[in-house]
């Protein structure tokens, strides 16, 4: 505690003093959450293992584009098909000074495995890891997997004394009550390092001067504040208390882009929102339609479809942001494929008359599940499908609440069309999609399935590309579920959503799709 | 007197038991917090797994004895978003709360109660009806919406005070305080002002009537007739009589507050109690909903014996007929 008001008195002389110039390279950031834990074996949330990243460290990594590249392993190499070795690089330090070498990348991997580990279910095939030599590991797999590297990307490496030390050698176990020294304690090799953290108030980072890596930005600090009122984040970010934000809200875009000194930066991003339908029930739970369920129907799927407009929900609802899309995944995501992306049209004419052949010339009434807290505009994209698909005569019943409650109903089966975004991480690839929502529902398949679609052939697929180590026939086959998947109407994709980060003039920084800054490419002018 | 104190704390310990059941009737609509634990592409029996390690499964009657015993015992659990112990979580934010609340009450004394008497005395002035009117205004403003007016105002457009968080603070002991610190003393001001208004508009109303009440007594003609200075009377009889209902009202007002900086927190990003209850709250975070809930319960009633005490102290009557003591 002492040490604690020592530094505490320490930063205010300097603050006081003449210590202004080095804020200049200071980047204040703020999210809307906070990150939950210090420790990236604890948690499976995107903004929390984003943030971490510039403290610890993977074996691979994204780069702004989002391709795989070389991080604390140079070379890796499939020795048999379930088994990968990495070489680690040469002369990488931990924050503490520790040297990087296999026995800290060994220590890692089973930490990560093990069984009570929240991050575990991002590395589900990994079942080992051995010392091969002082610099490389082999990694073992339960079978061949084409995705080993894309689940590496969140394992993040640490050091095995370091942890031996502070008794966290394994990752909390909630279940157990206890607390864990690597949840409000960080060492890692990122670019940053941990200089302080007030849960909910400011986690403070500094420069690494002894990353491994080339320097590609310029900051000496980064302070994180997460501000969870959209009204105050954007007023911290006019009055310049803060130079990066994001989420921007979509209501205060305009206001930002208007006053000088700060900009909009937007694109679209990974995650895809789609409706799911009840493709399971003999009966819908709220219909009139009893003894039988029209959703089964791909003709009554493809007329929901084509009684959307969404070139008008782009335009009015999503203010041009959005990017309309007819394929469940982003075109970031591998196994994309451009010439599959072509929307059945919007035509109200057309949804009658198909909705007239299956035998509903009246339409029926269908229940509608929303959340209204966790998606851009989530609310009001349901509100204008509702009234698109009262022009065909389908009167559905909206019910929008908070996601904790959506997702309880959604997921024990209790909608009838519910709403769900995809964003395929941490993945990154079609593949997650697939056993995610596509594949028939079956022990660790299908879980975001309770619609229950299934398809043969689709989940035939599933089983080949898994352990299919050749990228371009496995990018052929995910194409091909894609198409599938499109033309029977699975789900109705509508679009990707866009991601919006306010930033003052003057930084520069890449906008990564998977929407985590990037902030060793940041640059303060 | 003792008999009434240890009927008083029987009865507070009911009290909190149904809080804490009504607060655990509640959970279960909010949502299931395995959902927000488990990544996306989690298998329907590793969600299972999890909620039935964190007791989640067990009927509402089990759950609730479960969380009974161990509050008993000072142990409410690790939270399942901060990962942390709820308790520890709590202590951590306590400081916040008790100080935006304490500038806030001293805002609101300050400028309440010499708004109410100027207008109690001066009621036909030109100067009494704007405090009237300001007062309606600040009773019926919402006050997310006033705070972020001030943002607005003093952030945004004349950039003179911080419009989020604590500012610099410093740590002694356990307790972390923004007042020794300029950075901390500028951002207590806005959120001060948002907390305090209503109290402001409520404690001047409230002084305003009553003043004008004991202005119409008998004694106060009498002091009037024995020729004592209009301040004499103004302010060594007619206040002081005035403030004993205001005071027991602000006092009631003071757990209020405690209780409900929420919405403040919420628009400054406070890092207080009410800010941590509003996100466990997102999250389906059950260990520190229902411990958050039962301090607040037990705040209240703290307060509820305080002020049966006070006017046990205050009026003698009560002593001598303490069968039908009770309170309001």
């Amino acid at each position: 505690m002492r040490k604690k008001l020592l530094s505490v008195a320490m930063t205010l002389t300097l603050g006081l003093g003449a210590a202004m110039p080095s804020l200049a390279n200071t980047l204040r950031i703020s999210e809307a959450s906070d990150i939950a834990s210090l420790d990236p074996y604890s948690v499976t949330e995107s903004n929390t293992l984003g943030f971490l990243h510039h403290i610890y460290e993977p074996l691979v990594r994204y780069n702004a584009e989002l391709k795989l590249e070389p991080a604390l392993a140079t070379r890796w190499e499939v020795v048999e098909p379930n088994v990968w070795r990495f070489e680690l690089r040469e002369g990488v330090t931990f924050h503490n000074g520790n040297t990087l070498n296999a026995d800290d990348v060994v220590a890692s991997i089973k930490r990560a495995i093990d069984p009570n580990a929240p991050i575990r279910i991002n590395v589900p095939t990994v079942v080992d890891a051995r010392k091969v030599g002082e610099m490389s590991v082999d990694i073992v797999l339960s079978t061949a997997d084409p995705l080993l590297l894309n689940y590496l990307t969140n394992v993040y490496i640490f050091d095995k004394e370091w942890m031996t030390e502070n008794n966290a050698l394994q990752a909390i176990d909630l279940r157990k009550g206890e607390e864990n020294y690597a949840t409000t304690h960080a060492n890692g090799t990122g670019p940053f390092k941990l200089e302080s953290r007030q849960p909910d108030a400011k986690t403070v980072l500094e420069v690494n001067p002894q990353w491994w890596d080339k320097v590609q930005h310029n900051l000496t600090r980064i302070e994180f504040t997460p501000i969870s009122s959209d009204a105050t984040r954007v007023a911290a970010l006019l009055s310049g208390e803060i130079d990066l934000m994001y989420p921007a809200p979509l209501q205060d875009i305009k206001r930002i882009d208007s006053t000088a000194g700060v900009q909009v930066l937007q694109a679209p991003s990974l995650r895809t929102i789609m409706f799911g339908m009840n493709q399971r029930d003999e009966q819908l739970h709220d219909s009139d339609i009893k003894g039988k369920n029209p959703l089964k129907d791909a003709r009554v799927r493809k007329a929901l479809y084509q009684a959307i407009n969404m070139e008008l929900i782009q335009k009015k609802v999503m203010r041009g942001n959005s990017r309309n899309s007819a394929l469940v995944v982003a075109p970031e995501v591998p196994g994309y494929e451009a010439a599959l992306n072509e929307r059945f049209p919007f035509d109200a004419a057309a949804a009658k008359a198909l909705l007239a052949e299956a035998g509903y010339p009246d339409g029926f009434r269908v229940g509608l599940d929303c959340t209204n807290d966790r998606y851009v505009n989530d609310e009001e994209i349901c509100q204008a499908v509702v009234s698109m698909w009262a022009r065909v005569g389908i009167k559905a019943n909206l019910t929008a609440q908070s996601k904790g409650n959506h997702f309880q109903k959604m997921l024990s089966g209790g909608s009838d069309i519910y709403m769900f975004g995809w964003a395929t991480l941490p993945m990154l690839d079609t593949f997650s999609a697939l056993t995610g929502f596509l594949a028939t529902p079956a022990e660790k398949l299908g879980t975001w399935n309770p619609g229950g679609y299934s398809n043969a052939r689709i989940d035939e697929l599933i089983g080949q590309i898994s352990s299919e180590l050749d990228e371009p026939k496995r990018r052929a086959m995910l194409a091909e579920t894609l198409k599938i998947a499109r033309d029977e109407v699975a789900l109705i994709p509508l679009h990707q959503q866009p991601l919006s980060w306010g930033i003052r003039e003057g930084i520069t920084l890449p906008q990564t799709p998977d929407d985590k800054p990037r902030l060793w490419y940041a640059k303060v002018n | 007197m003792l008999s009434f104190l240890i009927r008083r704390l029987g009865q507070s310990m009911l009290v909190m038991l149904a809080v804490a059941l009504l607060a655990f009737s509640m959970f279960r609509f909010v949502g299931d917090p395995v959902t927000n634990m488990l990544s996306q592409d989690a298998s329907v029996e590793e969600r299972e797994q999890l909620r039935d390690s964190l007791g989640l499964s067990e009927p509402l009657y089990v759950q609730f004895s479960t969380f009974v015993v161990q509050a008993a015992q000072g142990d409410f659990g690790i939270s399942y978003r901060n990962q942390r112990p709820v308790s520890e979580l709590i202590a951590e934010r306590m400081p916040a709360t008790l100080e935006l609340v304490a500038v806030a009450f001293i805002i609101s004394l300050l400028v309440g109660v010499p708004m109410g008497v100027y207008s109690a005395l001066k009621s036909h002035s030109w100067l009494s009806h704007v405090f009237q009117t300001l007062s309606l205004v600040g009773i019926s403003l919402p006050t997310f919406v006033t705070g972020i007016l001030l943002i607005l105002t003093f952030s945004v457009t004349l950039n003179w005070l911080p419009s989020f968080g604590r500012g610099e603070v410093v740590n002694i002991g356990w307790w972390s305080t923004g007042l020794l610190t300029a950075s901390g003393l500028k951002s207590l001001i806005l959120p001060g002002i948002m907390l305090g208004l209503f109290q402001v508009t409520l404690i001047m109303r409230l002084v305003r009537a009553e003043m004008m009440e004991v202005l119409r007594t008998d004694y106060i003609r009498f002091a009037r007739a024995r020729g004592l200075s209009n301040r004499a009377v103004n302010f060594g009889h007619a206040l002081k009589n005035t403030l004993m209902p205001v005071i027991t009202i602000i006092g009631l007002q003071l757990g209020a507050m405690i209780a409900f900086a929420i919405i403040t927190e919420t628009v400054f990003q406070w890092p207080g109690m009410g800010f941590l209850f509003i996100q466990a709250v997102s999250f389906v975070d059950i260990p520190v909903m229902s411990a958050y809930l039962l301090l607040v319960s037990l705040i209240f009633v703290v307060i509820n014996i305080i002020v049966d005490m006070l006017y046990f102290l205050l009026d003698p009557r009560l002593c001598a007929d303490r069968g039908t003591a009770n309170s309001h």
